[in-house]
């Protein structure tokens, strides 16, 4: 198992939301659990079943901040070998989530 | 039908479409992060809430608590902290008396990684379950996960007032990967689909009287059915278990040697008993009270 951490800036902070989670932790799956954080910055914290792939993760992780731009949110991870692809649907399937939620 | 299938929905959404919309409360949610001590060390990622979630909720207006296992995470598996959860729900069902604990059950039994803490968990969950029942709370098991219901929660489900069942549903003790492995494939083949579902599906829990209600796979007829068992009570009494006993005797004696499935529904007289594998849920339940007659009377 491999734990990695990612801080993104110049976001904006989403209208007040409860936590959210998405995903099933499961072969080529994962969950996602979206929630409040302090700060202006967006967190992302990802513990994944397969090593050595950090360098993926960071740009599927870029891409999302660049779609999205959210600030002030903790997103926590635990993957089980999920493609990249997957891994951008249930981000986005989260964000959805979270607009759709109110605290 | 709604259209959706229930055994293709994650254990939450099941959840969703089972209660009254919108009144499920949850407890130790995600993110309070109650997951399992035991994964991390074996380089396993662990789930926000251990494959379970559980809570309150209304169902037709009722107030229930409602547990649903997550088949895809472990299989279902019960370890420590799943099991926990499910053993303080019932207890808490215990001091504030719902009209019913509604458990949507998909496990394989009890998690291999977390071995004895989850053994024990499992008799937890069976001891706590027994007290619901034996306190005249409604318990109804909802069985209709891809996975299906074996070992340890297999067991739990029979704890139960009532069990239901889709048609593609499946419960058991031991699976038939465990069958085949501990005593061969020609005990029982667990690449034959057919074999397998005919043998622990939900049509022959029904036929042979082993689960209560038999629906399709669709979410609005397990909620109908869980709505039909909020009243239901069956004190676990001596008669009741001594009547209970007799009937799996009749049913080793019919099925003297070990018959197929198709062998026994024939032998309890159940009527054009090759194609019950092809019949929808609402066919099959018509089949029924022939079989029940026959076993109660020893034979077709």
């Amino acid at each position: 198992m491999e734990a990695l951490h990612f801080s993104f800036d110049g976001g904006r902070a989403p209208a007040p939301f409860a936590p959210a989670l998405v995903g099933v932790v499961a072969s080529g799956n994962l969950e996602v659990l979206v929630e409040p954080a302090a700060g202006t910055g967006c967190r992302i914290d990802v513990d994944t079943s397969a090593r050595g792939f950090g360098a993926i993760w960071e740009a599927v992780l870029r891409d999302f901040h660049e779609r999205h731009g959210l600030a002030g949110i903790a997103v926590s991870i635990h993957d089980m070998g999920a493609t990249p692809a997957v891994v951008s649907l249930r981000l986005d399937q989260a964000v959805s989530a979270i607009r759709g939620a109110t605290p | 039908m709604s259209g959706a299938s229930f055994a293709e929905m994650s254990a939450r959404e099941r959840l969703a479409a089972v209660v009254d919309a919108g009144s499920f409360h949850e407890w130790l949610p995600p993110s309070e992060r109650v997951m399992s001590p035991h994964l991390a060390q074996l380089g396993v990622p662990a789930a926000f809430d251990d494959g379970v979630a559980i809570g309150r909720a209304t169902l037709d207006g009722c107030a229930i608590f409602v547990a649903a296992q997550e088949g895809e995470f472990m299989g279902g598996g019960v370890g420590e902290v799943h099991g926990a959860k499910l053993a303080g729900l019932l207890r808490r069902a215990l001091r504030d008396r719902p009209a019913a604990v509604v458990m949507l059950a998909e496990s394989g039994g009890v998690r291999l990684h977390e071995a004895n803490a989850g053994l024990i968990a499992v008799s937890e969950v069976m001891r706590a379950l027994l007290d619901v029942r034996a306190a005249g709370i409604a318990t109804v098991m909802l069985i209709g996960g891809a996975n299906g219901c074996f070992g340890g929660m297999g067991i739990v489900a029979r704890c139960a007032d009532t069990v239901v069942m889709s048609d593609i549903a499946r419960h058991a003790m031991s699976g038939p990967e465990v069958i085949e492995s501990s005593h061969g494939a020609g005990e029982f083949d667990s690449r034959d689909r057919a074999l397998v579902w005919r043998t622990t599906g939900g049509k022959h829990r029904w036929l042979t009287g082993d689960c209560d209600a038999l629906v399709e796979d669709d979410p609005a007829a397990f909620r109908a059915a869980a709505v039909a068992a909020l009243g239901t009570h069956r004190p676990m009494t001596l008669a009741a278990l001594q009547q209970e006993s007799a009937l799996l005797q009749r049913r080793t004696d019919v099925d003297g040697d070990n018959a197929d499935a198709f062998e026994l529904w024939a032998l309890l007289g159940v009527p054009d008993a090759q194609a019950v594998p092809d019949l929808d849920a609402a066919a099959v339940r018509v089949r029924r009270p022939v079989a029940l007659a026959a076993l109660a009377n020893g034979g077709a």
